[in-house]
């Protein structure tokens, strides 16, 4: 019985971090280019276009309006266009990244925003081009505090994940709800949620090494 | 008339800015020439930033050419605007290096626009590094470096594309009074050593003094006065130009003895004259003829001369005592000896004896 429990445990875990980590990778990757357009095209920036700027600050603040749970069955049709299903760990993913994705774009908009200016103008006096000016001076010196925001999108993303065991995720959450909660099973519980805190910790622990080796703004 | 065109680096034609309807700069004529360090100085919110920004591009001029290097800068494509400013350097008051990548580093990243290959970016930098004392501070980053070394960084960072001319806005603004002066000699140093075109902007004079060829007064976005630094100092023309010599003097009184200067003249007082010298008057030796002449006892209580360019300027507070009259007839003598003679009121005798 224990034993079974340890597998569950485990497969819940791996299912946790499966998700989470598909989901910050695909809203990494699309969130990161959605910040710098936020933050390019803001007015007096980089390629000033208010138009864009507002229609997709709109768009981010919707999606974030949302709650992930309604959310999660508003995406539904999508999740079946790409997944092919609408259940289980991997469709979990899709709403999941659907709610970190906008997160993502707004933590590199504002990290960016924080950049000096007098950067930004010091790469155009050297007769940098925008692209060059946005590689090799804004993301670089925003990236500590990028990846202070993907560590709290991360850990955000496990609590998600404990919400996406309400469309067959599975994960941590399904089974503190399913064996803990509803079997009234109180050591199921504490284990899952022991197994939730020392996920959280760990990211927190990584992110703030990752981003203190990244910056260099303070003495350490 | 093709060798005076030659020389001339950087070449501002009737610039103006307005910005929603304020004019920020007002048809600036200004000329440049090669090795020429060319300082620009104003209040605050006289327009000296944007000027400088002018010259690269950084503000488009709303009227008027800006000549760089015989190219005409307002008439290029983004393209050639690029290509253009990659000849300049600049440097900034709060040097503006990324925190982000050592010395080394942000003193490549010019050369990284250009798409360099490493080999070539280290055989670029390797002696700027030399050239601006950085040799052991090379993989440091900016924050474990003063605001001198920062500058240096700035300044090597500027220098790295070869430019043939430098603009320089406030550099020297956010440094203590030695570290400027450092500065200002690393400046001199490389117009001297790369035959540099300088043009920058400052609001001191003591930076115009310690390392310009020629000044410009920029007041109110017109530029009302240029000149060689020497000229400039001996006979300035306008009241302005004249504050700024002015305000580089110490021109107060001590304050011991400035509390108990009295407005008016009363029994048992003592006239305080400020007098002020530029050019030839400075030569005179007025102490003297004042003792002689007119018979008054000099007591000198704040004095400062100082020669720019072979040229002397100086400042002397003076308290006196003698015949009122003579006294009167010695502050005519010495205005018509090119000398400002100020009272600046009367200090009694118990403060300033006269034994």
């Amino acid at each position: 019985m224990s034993q079974m429990i340890l597998f569950l445990l485990l497969n819940a875990t791996l299912q946790t971090i499966y998700m989470v980590v598909a989901a910050s990778f695909i809203a990494v990757c699309l969130g990161l280019p959605l910040g710098v357009i936020l933050y390019i095209t803001r007015r007096g920036n980089l390629l000033a276009q208010p138009l864009v700027h507002h229609l997709l600050a709109a768009i981010v603040n919707v999606t974030r309006s949302i709650p992930f749970i309604i959310l999660m069955i508003a995406v539904i049709p999508i999740t079946r266009f790409l997944v092919g299903s609408s259940i289980g760990t991997a469709a979990a993913i899709v709403p999941l990244s659907f709610a970190a994705l906008p997160f993502v774009a707004r933590i590199v908009d504002n990290a960016l925003l924080e950049v000096d200016t007098g950067l930004i103008e010091a790469a155009e006096a050297m007769g940098a081009t925008s692209w060059q000016t946005i590689i090799h001076v804004l993301l670089p010196e925003a990236f500590a505090n990028i990846v202070n925001g993907i560590t709290l999108t991360i850990i955000n993303l496990i609590g998600y994940s404990a919400m996406a065991g309400a469309v067959g995720g599975g994960g941590l959450g399904d089974m503190a709800v399913r064996y803990g909660y509803q079997r009234f099973n109180s050591s199921v519980m504490l284990m899952t949620i022991v197994m939730m805190v020392i996920l959280v910790q760990a990211i927190q622990f990584f992110g703030d090494k990752i981003a203190k080796r990244v910056s260099h703004n303070k003495l350490s | 008339m093709q060798k005076q065109h030659e020389e001339t680096m950087i070449a501002l034609t009737g610039l103006s800015k307005q910005y929603d309807g304020l004019t920020a700069l007002d048809s600036i004529h200004l000329q440049v020439k090669k090795a020429e360090i060319f300082g620009i100085i104003g209040k605050s919110g006289a327009g000296k930033s944007t000027l400088i920004r002018c010259v690269n591009l950084l503000e488009k001029p709303s009227q008027g050419t800006v000549i760089v290097n015989q190219q005409s800068l307002t008439t290029l494509s983004r393209h050639a605007l690029r290509a253009a400013r990659r000849k300049m350097g600049m440097i900034f008051q709060h040097f503006n290096l990324l925190s982000c990548r050592t010395v080394y580093d942000n003193i490549a990243l010019p050369l990284e626009f250009c798409n360099m290959s490493k080999k070539a970016i280290a055989h670029a930098i390797n002696p700027l590094i030399e050239l601006t004392g950085l040799s052991d501070k090379k993989s440091n980053y900016p924050n474990e470096l003063s605001g001198g070394q920062k500058q240096r960084v700035a300044i090597a960072r500027a220098l790295a594309c070869k430019p043939t001319v430098l603009l320089s806005d406030e550099a020297t603004s956010a440094l203590d009074p030695e570290t400027t002066h450092l500065i200002l000699q690393l400046l001199k140093n490389i117009r001297d050593t790369l035959n540099l075109t300088i043009l920058l902007i400052t609001h001191e004079m003591s930076v115009i003094k310690a390392c310009c060829d020629k000044v410009g007064i920029l007041d109110k976005g017109k530029l009302v006065e240029q000149n060689e630094v020497g000229e400039f100092f001996a006979h300035p023309n306008t009241p302005i130009a004249k504050n700024f010599i002015v305000s580089s003097l110490p021109q107060t009184l001590p304050a011991a003895i400035a509390d108990h200067v009295l407005v008016d003249e009363r029994l048992n007082t003592h006239p305080v004259l400020r007098l002020w010298f530029f050019g030839d008057a400075a030569t005179q030796p007025i102490v003297g003829q004042l003792i002689n002449q007119f018979k008054l006892r000099i007591n000198i209580l704040q004095a400062q001369v100082e020669s720019i360019k072979k040229h002397i300027m100086g400042i002397l507070i003076v308290a006196v005592d003698g015949d009122k009259t003579q006294v009167t007839a010695s502050i005519a003598y010495l205005k018509q000896l090119g000398i400002q003679v100020e009272v600046l009121g009367y200090v009694p005798n118990d403060i300033i004896p006269f034994a």
